[in-house]
C-alpha cells in the first residue's frame, strides 16, 4: 500500500471503533448505481526503484542538447543552496500560510522577497506573486481596469513586440471581461515600438499601454518616451520585464518622468529551472496608491499580543476566501516555492552578482549575433541595442534548418516565422553567462555546415 | 519547533560582502547599451555571504509547520505526505535543463509522461479529455468556467450567463465566475447537508450557463442527489461542474464523468501529492466531457506515428486558448505522474478507501468524547466538521482558540471558520497517510484542550504559546501597511 501506514490490526480497531463491518460500508451514502468498477486504465503499482529507473530511461531520452532559446524562459546558473534550501521539507511541504503562528518562516521569505522585488523594479509595493509572466499581464490588465477610473473603455494597447504568447493569455483571461486588446505596430527599420505610432491612439478612451522591456525581439524600446505619452494622456502604463536585465537597465519606477504604473514579468530567471515550462512564478509591483487592486497575496509586517514583531497575510479583504464574488482576481495562491528559491537566489548574488550576470548575459549574446552574422546568409535583422537576446535572419526557411541542427545537439533559437511572418526567414537566438566562447563557436560552425549543406543542395 | 527569532536578511547586509563563488567572472562592461536606458542607484539587495544566507533561510524554514514535520488536518487542502521520489525523479537534470520551446525531438521521455498522466486523469475521473495547463486549482476552475461559456456561445446561446454555487461553496466558485463575465447565484444546503432540489428546480432557467459543485461537499459528505442533480441542471440546458478539491474522498470509487459532470478540475497537490510549497505550485489540471472537448485549453500532448508532440490553436481551434505562457506547471506535473505510478490501479482506491477511513474514525473518537458533529446522521466522507458553538456560548471560547492551542500540541490548525454556514467550525481532514496513533494523539489533544477551557480559559484564549510569535494584529498590519523593510530601520 503506497504511503498507508495501517497494519491489518490498526484496520480492524478502527472498524470496531466506528461500528462498521468494512471499509467499503464507509461509503454507502454513495448509489450504487455511480460506483467504479473497474480502472483497467491505470497501470500496475511501480515501487521506488522501478519508478526511478523509468524516470532515468526518459529523461536521458531528452538529453541535454546546447539551448540558445530565449523566448521568454531563461538559462541562468542557479547555486547550489538556493534548491537544497528551498526543497527543506520545512518549505517544500508546508502551506500556505493561514496560520500566522507556524508559518513565520514563509511570511517572512515573502516580505524579504516583496523588498526584493519592488527595490529591483522600482516601485514601493509587490504582491506574494502570481502564477507565470504570462498570467501576470493578464492580471495587471484587469487591475488597470480598476485602477484607472478615468478611462470608461477597458481598451489596453499592447505592442506587436510583446511576447506573442503573453499576448494570448491576456486576452484569453481578460476577454471574458470585455476588456479590448489593440495591437500597436512595432518599426519595421528598428524592431521597437515608437511613441510616434501611438498618435493614431491620439484623443482616444485608452486605460493601459503595455510595453515590454526588453521587447520579444530581445530590443530595447525607448521606455522614457512610451512613458511620458501615456501618463501625460492619463493612460496606465504596466511594464513588462526581465529581473536579471534590471540589474543593468533603468528600472520602470524611473521609466519617463513619472514611471510605470504596474509592473509583472517572469520570475524564471531568478533561480529557477527552465524544466519545460513551469513551475515559475510571475512578479507583480506597483505604486502604494494601488495597493488595493492588486490581486494575489500580500505579507505586512505587525507585531503579536506581546508587541513582538511578526508577519502576516494582510489586505485579505481583496481576496476570494473573504470576499468571494467581489474579489479582485479568484486566484487563491501564489508560487510559494518558487519565490523561496528566488529569494535565496537574489541574496546570493546582491545587487553586484545579479548585476555581472547581466553584464555577462549581454557579452555572451553580443558575441553570439557576432559569432553567427560572420556566416554566410545570416544577417542582423535590428541594429537597435539589445539586452541578451536578438533577431537574425538567414537566406531559407528556418525550420530545416533548426532540426539539422537539432540533429547536431544544438537548440539554435527560436523560429519566429509562425508569429511574425513579416520578418522572413527570422530566428530568435539567445545566449547567457552560462554559454562558454567555445560553445558559441561550435553552434556558429554547425550553422555553417549546415547553410552551406542546404545551399550545395 | 523552536521559539528563535530571525533578523530580517537585510539586517545583515554589508557593503561588499557577497556569495562571490556563485558569480560569473567579470565581464566587459555593456558598451552598447545607452546610458539614457541604464539603472543608475543599485537595487536593494542584501549583500551576504553564502553561509550566512544559508543559515537565515535554513533558521526561517524552522519557524514553519510542514507535513514532514507536523500532523496537519487542514480541511479541503488534502495535506498528505509528499514522497520524497517525487521530488527526486522530477529533478533529473535533463528534465530540469529542458527549454519550454525546445522541439519535441528532444522531449519525447517528458511528454510520454505528460500523455501518460493526461490518460490516467482522465480514467480516474471518467471524463473524455484532459488539459494539464492550469496552474493552480482556481486556475483550472477560470479554464472551467470559460470552456462552458465557450460552448454556449457557439451554439448562439448567449443568454445563460448564471452560475449557480451552493452557499457552503469555495470562496473561488463565485471569484471564478465573475471573472468569467458570469453572474452568481447562491441556493440553500438543506438540513441534512444536500442540495435543497427543490430550491435548484426552481433557480435553473435559460439564463443558466451551469452549476459548480463540490462533491463530497465542503461540508464533508457525499451529495447523495447528485445523478437528479444532473438531470435537472442539464434538462434546462446548463453544465456541471466539478470542484475537485475533495477528489481524494472518492478517488478510485466513484467518478465524477459518471456523476455527470461536464468539466472538472482536479487539485493534483492535494489528490496527486504534489508538495504545497508554502502557497504554491499547485497543478489544477481541467478534465472535460465530449460536448466540451474542442474548448479545452491549449497546449494538450498528442500522439501519433511520429511520437508524442503539442498540440495547440492548429488543431484546437474552438479552444478557450493559452492560460500559461508555456504549458503551465510542468514540473508539478511530472510529480505527480510519478506519484500515481507508484499507486497503480489499486493504490488509487486505497487512497479513497484509507482516507475515509481515517476520516470517520477521528470523527467517531471526538464524537465519543462529547464534541458535536455537524451533520452526526452522516456518513463522513474524507473530512468531516465539527461545531463548537456549544462551548463558545457555555465557555466563552471558539473555534479559533481551539485551532491556536493545538499548534501548541503541535498539531496544525484544522480549517477554521469554513465552511461559512456551520457556525464555530472545525474542518478536520486527516487523509489517508496518517497513522491511528497520530489521529488518537489528534483526539486526545482536543480533550486536553475542552478540559482546559472549562478549567484554564484564559490561558487556551491566549494560546499559541510556544511559536515565535503570539496571535498577531490583523487590524494594525491592515491599517499600518508595513509591506517591504525600509533601511533606515535598520544597521
Amino acid at each position: 500500500m503506497a504511503f498507508i501506514p495501517h497494519t491489518e490490526a490498526d484496520v480492524a480497531e478502527m472498524l470496531a471503533a466506528i461500528g462498521v463491518a468494512s471499509i467499503d460500508q464507509l461509503f454507502d451514502e454513495i448509489p450504487a448505481s455511480l460506483r467504479v468498477r473497474s480502472l483497467a486504465g491505470i497501470p500496475d503499482a511501480l515501487n521506488e526503484m522501478q519508478i526511478g529507473k523509468l524516470m532515468s530511461a526518459r529523461a536521458e531520452t531528452d538529453g541535454r542538447p546546447l539551448c540558445f532559446i530565449g523566448a521568454g524562459a531563461y538559462e541562468h546558473h542557479i547555486p547550489a543552496a538556493v534548491w537544497a534550501v528551498a526543497t527543506r521539507g520545512e518549505f517544500y511541504s508546508a502551506y500556505t500560510p493561514y496560520q500566522a503562528e507556524a508559518s513565520q518562516g514563509t511570511l517572512q521569505v515573502i516580505y524579504e522577497y516583496q523588498t526584493m522585488i519592488a527595490s529591483l523594479t522600482g516601485m514601493e509595493v509587490a504582491n506574494a506573486s502570481l502564477y507565470d509572466g504570462a498570467s501576470a499581464l493578464a492580471e495587471a490588465c484587469l487591475m488597470a481596469v480598476r485602477a484607472n477610473r478615468k478611462s470608461k473603455a477597458q481598451r489596453v494597447l499592447v505592442p506587436r513586440c510583446v511576447h506573442p504568447h503573453y499576448r494570448k493569455v491576456a486576452s484569453a483571461a481578460a476577454g471574458n471581461q470585455a476588456v479590448r486588446f489593440e495591437e500597436v505596430p512595432y518599426s519595421a527599420a528598428e524592431g521597437r515600438t515608437l511613441a510616434s505610432t501611438l498618435a493614431r491612439f491620439e484623443g482616444q478612451d485608452i486605460t493601459a499601454l503595455v510595453i515590454q522591456q526588453p521587447n520579444f525581439f530581445g530590443v530595447l524600446e525607448e521606455v522614457d518616451a512610451l512613458t511620458n505619452w501615456a501618463r501625460e494622456r492619463n493612460i496606465l502604463v504596466i511594464a513588462v520585464v526581465n529581473p536579471t536585465s534590471l540589474a543593468l537597465l533603468k528600472p520602470p519606477g524611473e521609466w519617463g518622468a513619472g514611471g510605470a504604473d504596474i509592473v509583472v514579468g517572469e520570475g524564471q530567471p531568478l533561480g529557477v529551472p527552465l524544466c519545460s515550462g513551469g513551475p515559475y512564478f510571475g512578479f507583480m509591483t506597483t505604486r502604494m496608491t494601488h495597493v488595493r487592486q492588486m490581486p494575489g497575496r500580500l505579507v505586512g509586517r505587525t507585531v503579536d499580543t506581546s508587541g513582538r514583531d511578526g508577519f502576516t497575510l494582510t489586505l485579505q479583504a481583496r481576496e476570494q476566501h473573504i470576499r468571494r464574488a467581489r474579489a479582485t482576481s479568484n486566484i487563491c495562491t501564489n508560487q510559494g516555492l518558487l519565490v523561496t528559491a528566488a529569494t535565496i537566489y537574489m541574496s546570493l548574488m546582491g545587487p553586484q552578482g545579479l548585476l555581472r550576470v547581466a553584464q555577462a548575459s549581454h557579452a555572451r549574446a553580443s558575441e553570439l549575433v557576432a559569432a553567427l552574422t560572420r556566416v554566410p546568409g545570416v544577417r542582423n535583422v535590428f541594429p537597435s541595442p539589445y539586452f541578451h537576446e536578438s533577431v537574425v535572419a538567414l537566406d531559407r526557411p528556418v525550420a530545416p534548418v533548426l532540426q539539422r541542427l537539432a540533429d547536431r545537439g544544438i537548440l539554435a533559437g527560436f523560429d519566429l516565422t509562425e508569429h511574425y511572418p513579416e520578418l522572413g526567414h527570422a530566428l530568435l537566438v539567445c545566449a547567457t553567462e552560462t554559454k562558454t566562447s567555445a560553445e558559441i563557436e561550435r553552434y556558429a560552425n554547425a550553422l555553417g555546415d549546415v547553410m552551406k549543406a542546404a545551399r550545395a543542395a | 519547533m523552536s521559539a528563535l527569532r530571525e533578523k530580517v536578511i537585510f539586517e545583515y547586509s554589508r557593503p561588499g560582502r557577497g556569495s562571490r563563488d556563485q558569480w560569473p567572472d567579470e565581464p566587459e562592461p555593456a558598451s552598447k547599451i545607452p546610458a539614457s536606458l541604464r539603472r543608475q542607484a543599485p537595487p536593494l539587495l542584501p549583500e551576504v555571504g553564502e553561509l550566512e544566507t544559508v543559515r537565515h533561510f535554513t533558521r526561517l524554514s524552522q519557524m514553519n509547520f510542514s507535513i514532514d514535520t507536523h500532523f496537519y488536518p487542514l480541511g479541503s487542502c488534502t495535506m498528505k505526505y509528499n514522497p520524497k521520489a517525487c521530488n527526486q525523479y522530477a529533478m533529473l537534470p535533463e528534465f530540469l535543463g529542458r527549454h519550454p520551446l525546445a522541439p519535441a525531438s528532444h522531449g519525447q521521455g517528458f511528454l510520454a509522461c505528460m500523455f501518460e498522466l493526461q490518460e490516467m486523469l482522465k480514467e480516474v475521473t471518467g471524463m473524455q479529455g484532459v488539459s494539464l495547463s492550469p496552474m493552480a486549482g482556481a486556475h483550472g476552475e477560470f479554464a472551467g468556467v470559460a470552456m462552458i461559456r465557450a460552448y454556449h456561445r457557439a451554439r448562439s446561446d448567449l443568454a445563460r450567463t448564471e452560475i449557480i454555487v451552493p452557499e457552503a461553496a469555495h470562496g473561488t466558485n463565485p471569484a471564478t465566475a465573475m471573472m468569467c463575465g458570469c453572474s452568481v447565484r447562491e441556493i440553500r444546503v438543506g438540513a441534512d447537508g444536500d442540495i435543497d432540489v427543490a430550491a435548484l428546480a426552481a433557480a435553473v432557467g435559460p439564463h443558466t450557463a451551469g452549476i459548480m459543485l463540490t462533491n463530497p461537499s465542503t461540508l464533508g459528505i457525499f451529495e447523495r442527489r447528485i445523478e437528479e442533480v444532473a438531470r435537472i441542471v442539464h434538462a434546462a440546458g446548463g453544465l456541471l461542474y466539478y470542484d475537485g478539491a475533495n477528489l481524494n474522498a472518492i478517488l478510485g470509487k466513484v467518478r465524477p464523468g459518471d456523476m455527470g459532470f461536464d468539466a472538472i478540475h482536479m487539485n493534483l497537490h492535494k489528490t496527486f501529492s504534489t508538495p504545497h510549497g508554502g502557497g504554491g505550485p499547485g497543478a489544477g489540471a481541467v478534465g472535460v466531457s465530449a460536448r466540451l472537448l474542442p474548448f479545452l485549453p491549449i497546449p494538450i500532448v498528442g500522439r501519433d506515428a511520429e511520437g508524442y508532440r503539442w498540440l495547440a490553436e492548429g488543431e484546437l481551434p474552438q479552444s478557450i486558448g493559452r492560460l500559461s505562457a508555456f504549458m503551465g506547471n510542468a514540473g508539478v506535473l511530472l510529480r505527480a505522474y510519478i506519484y500515481m505510478r507508484m499507486l497503480g490501479r489499486t493504490g488509487m482506491s486505497e487512497v479513497g478507501d484509507y482516507a475515509t477511513l481515517n476520516a470517520n474514525y477521528l470523527l467517531t473518537r471526538l464524537k465519543q468524547a462529547g464534541f458535536e458533529a455537524a451533520y452526526p446522521q452522516r456518513r463522513a466522507s474524507h473530512e468531516f466538521i465539527i461545531t463548537l458553538k456549544r462551548e463558545a456560548r457555555e465557555l466563552d471560547v471558539n473555534a479559533m482558540d481551539f485551532a491556536k492551542r493545538l499548534l501548541d500540541h503541535g498539531f496544525h490548525a484544522p480549517t477554521t471558520y469554513f465552511p461559512l454556514i456551520v457556525p464555530e467550525c472545525l474542518l478536520i481532514e486527516p487523509t489517508e497517510t496518517e497513522s491511528r496513533e497520530v489521529l488518537d494523539a489528534f483526539a486526545d489533544a482536543m480533550i486536553r484542550i475542552e478540559r482546559e477551557a472549562r478549567e484554564e480559559p484564559e490561558y487556551l484564549k491566549g494560546a499559541p504559546h510556544s511559536l515565535p510569535v503570539r496571535r498577531l494584529d490583523d487590524v494594525r498590519a491592515a491599517k499600518q501597511l508595513d509591506l517591504t523593510w525600509k533601511p533606515k530601520e535598520g544597521v
